[in-house]
């Protein structure tokens, strides 16, 4: 059990962890490890298992096998105090649409427990250039706009950990440069962010290193070309073995579906 | 574990079973109800298997809930479904008397009526593990847990509801006589919810076993 | 402990802004409850007179229809941004989010029952005001009851497909004894002879069944949110 006083950490350490349910399978035996001051990038396609990875390293889902590890401290270990230094800026935005911004930012201040909720709710405000919009409620606001508040909103507690999943759905040009200048002043800050997205042509130079996720399954791309390419070319990859497995599933299946059917095995 | 198991309570319950009728017949008429009360050695022994399976339900609920205990898991499934099950003969022998002793089919006694929402509850748990989704089996645990504390409430709740609403005649509740074949039979039928729910987990870890070489098969 | 009421204040005060800037639930909530009574009444009059005994079951049962409708509601309103993601993502007791929530209906639910009982008490001319404080006591028992079990599903189900039907399907069985001894006890205090010792028999087992409840609720909420 953790002693009282902060938690920290310098690297999040993620060893063999899967999660599945049933036959279902989210994710399969991943590992990799990072720290304080990189970005790692979270690639794959639709349904590979990215949002559920990023909720297992938000410690808001448990993996069936396999552990993560902040620093010292496990999951279970580190509980509250631990949440304490994770941010997590989710697809939804988890944002209150009938409370105005600075309402969003007083509560989730308060509920983090940091004090002087008004002063920074001020000083998330100007950061998000949303001073003059702040009384307003946050259903007016447009997409970018919301994101910008969502984004303050999560880092209103300095997390050492931020997680982000596809932040940069729905935004202009302008809003996704101002995104990644803030990425990049995340990691001189010394944080730990793992940004999950398809924008690659956004990312492209701004990752210190790349995680590509098809099926569940953790893949090493390639070394030359720009991000797209080297995308691409690990997700053909996948797909040519995966034309190798599908007749052995259908035998499973088959023999499964007979044996139900009471034909003998 | 439960392979071995299973012949042996299986064995013992065929046993119970197959001397109880000879117990049954030889027991005395009772005096008011005559050969209908007979219908008790089922009906009595019925319902206490569905506490024992509602009690299996609750504990291993728990232990799954907050030991994340996979086997916990098949084990309440089984408990859960063998509850409706013997919950089930006891709701169907209950009425059986009933239309004998009272003249009427239900007359809200406060044992059938409390085993009348059981039998809902249950069977909400077995719904919501059907049509939940992902992620149901740790929802059912809860309810399983508050389905197991539940019970003391509703037992003395239909009680006093009962006996507070005057009755128009005087109403026969089936007696309790704990003689011979009443133990019997309730021996025997505890011996057959064991047995079943060995084979029922059984069938619940086999059912994993291949999830899991499925998923191996993924792996390579 | 300071903490946990701190925050359990904090998403009450939360729900409390969201709904008075729309007052969306409060007013359907409050409709629905009343047309609930209209149409049991039409059930249980007869040429002008109320079966017996009608008017406390038809309270009680007020009472559950337009909780589970709240009840599904204030979960919706969570599910809708992935914003109860965001509270348990909070470095807080996950319980003290489930009081929170339980506060924010009881309030909800206190002022609906109000006006319920007002409008069966004039409909039924049903002497509810005779002993009100033991009325009182009785209906914000069981309302604890009923709401802290269904907080809990709610919360539980709130990721689940078929959530809608699901809720009343495991919510009403488990909380039957509330309504049995919420009506019963109800019965005691407006019958013609009023059976206080009866009423208090009642008052008590509610009492008893919302500790175990309300502490069985707290005591899964983090299990049981955990993915």
């Amino acid at each position: 059990m953790v002693s009282s006083g902060d938690v920290d950490f310098e690297r999040v350490t993620v060893s063999d962890v899967s999660r599945f349910y049933g036959r279902r399978r989210a994710l399969s035996r991943v590992n990799f490890d990072c720290a304080s001051g990189e970005i790692v990038g979270l690639l794959g396609p639709n349904g590979a298992g990215k949002s559920t990875l990023l909720s297992v390293l938000a410690t808001l889902a448990e993996p069936s096998t396999g552990k993560v590890r902040y620093g010292a401290w496990s999951a279970r270990a580190g509980g509250a105090k631990l949440r304490a230094k994770i941010g997590f800026l989710a697809h939804d935005l988890q944002l209150y649409p009938e409370l105005s911004a600075r309402e969003n930012l007083e509560f989730f201040a308060g509920l983090y427990g940091l004090d002087r909720c008004e002063a920074r709710a001020d000083a998330a405000l100007a950061s998000a250039g949303l001073e003059f919009r702040a009384d307003e409620v946050v259903e007016g606001f447009s997409r970018g706009m919301r994101q910008r508040l969502a984004l303050e909103r999560a880092m209103i507690h300095a997390p050492r950990l931020m997680l982000f999943d596809e932040p940069f759905t729905g935004l202009d040009e302008a809003s996704c440069t101002a995104l990644v200048d803030r990425l990049r002043h995340l990691r001189g800050d010394g944080r730990i962010v793992i940004v999950a997205t398809h924008d690659l042509d956004v990312v492209d130079g701004v990752l210190d290193r790349e995680i590509l996720l098809t099926g569940g399954k953790l893949q090493v791309l390639r070394q030359s070309g720009t991000l797209r390419e080297r995308y691409r070319a690990a997700v053909a990859k996948r797909r040519g073995n995966e034309q190798r497995v599908k007749p052995l599933q259908k035998n499973v299946q088959d023999q499964d579906s007979e044996d139900e059917n009471g034909a003998s095995p | 574990m439960h392979r071995r198991l299973f012949p042996v309570l299986s064995g013992l319950s065929l046993c119970f079973f197959l001397v109880a009728p000879v117990l049954i017949v030889g027991a005395p008429y009772e005096s008011t109800m005559g050969l209908v009360q007979k219908i008790f050695y089922f009906h009595f022994p019925a319902w206490m298997a569905m506490f024992l399976a509602i009690f299996i339900l609750g504990i291993s609920s728990g232990v799954y809930l907050f030991r994340r205990k996979p086997s916990a898991d098949r084990l309440a499934v089984a408990a859960a479904e063998l509850a409706v099950v013997f919950g089930l003969m006891g709701l169907i022998t209950g009425p059986l008397w009933g239309i004998k002793a009272w003249g009427v089919w239900w007359q809200w006694d406060a044992r059938l009526t409390m085993a009348v929402v059981l039998e809902l509850i249950l069977v909400a748990y077995l719904l919501l593990r059907q049509y939940g989704g992902a992620g149901s089996d740790r929802l059912a645990a809860g309810l399983g847990l508050f389905a197991m504390a539940n019970v003391p409430f509703l037992y003395i709740s239909t009680e006093i509801w009962r006996t507070v609403h005057p009755r128009t005649s005087v109403v026969p509740t089936l007696p309790v006589d704990f003689g011979v074949p009443l133990w019997w039979s309730l021996v025997g039928f505890i011996v057959l919810c064991l047995s079943l729910l060995s084979v029922r987990c059984r069938l619940e870890e086999q059912r994993a076993m291949l999830d899991q070489l499925y998923l191996a098969v993924e792996e390579e | 402990m300071n903490r946990f009421l701190q925050v359990a204040w904090l998403v009450v005060w939360k729900d409390l802004r969201v709904e008075a800037r729309s007052k969306e639930m409060l007013f359907t909530t409050l409709f629905f409850a009343i047309s609930i009574v209209l149409v049991f009444s039409f059930g249980f009059v007869r040429a002008g007179q109320a079966v017996e005994g009608a008017a406390a079951g038809i309270l009680w049962i007020a009472m559950a229809f337009s909780g589970t409708l709240a009840l599904g509601r204030a979960f919706e309103r969570e599910r809708y941004h992935d914003a109860l993601r965001g509270l348990l993502l909070a470095p807080v007791d996950r319980p003290a989010i489930y009081l929170g929530k339980l506060v924010g209906l009881l309030l909800l639910l206190s002022l609906v029952e109000t006006v319920v009982a007002v409008l069966v008490a004039f409909l039924f001319g049903v002497p509810f005001f005779r002993h009100g404080w033991w009325l009182f006591l009785m209906l914000s028992l069981g309302t604890v009851g009923f709401a802290s079990v269904g907080t809990l599903f709610s919360a539980m189900l709130v990721r689940t497909r078929s959530r809608t039907v699901l809720l009343p399907v495991l919510l009403y069985p488990v909380t039957i004894p509330v309504l049995i001894m919420g009506v019963s006890g109800t019965t005691a205090l407006v019958q013609a002879e009023p059976d206080l010792a009866m009423a208090r028999l009642w008052i008590s087992l509610l009492f008893f069944f919302d500790t175990v409840f309300l502490t069985l609720a707290l005591w899964t909420f983090e299990p049981v949110m955990t993915e």
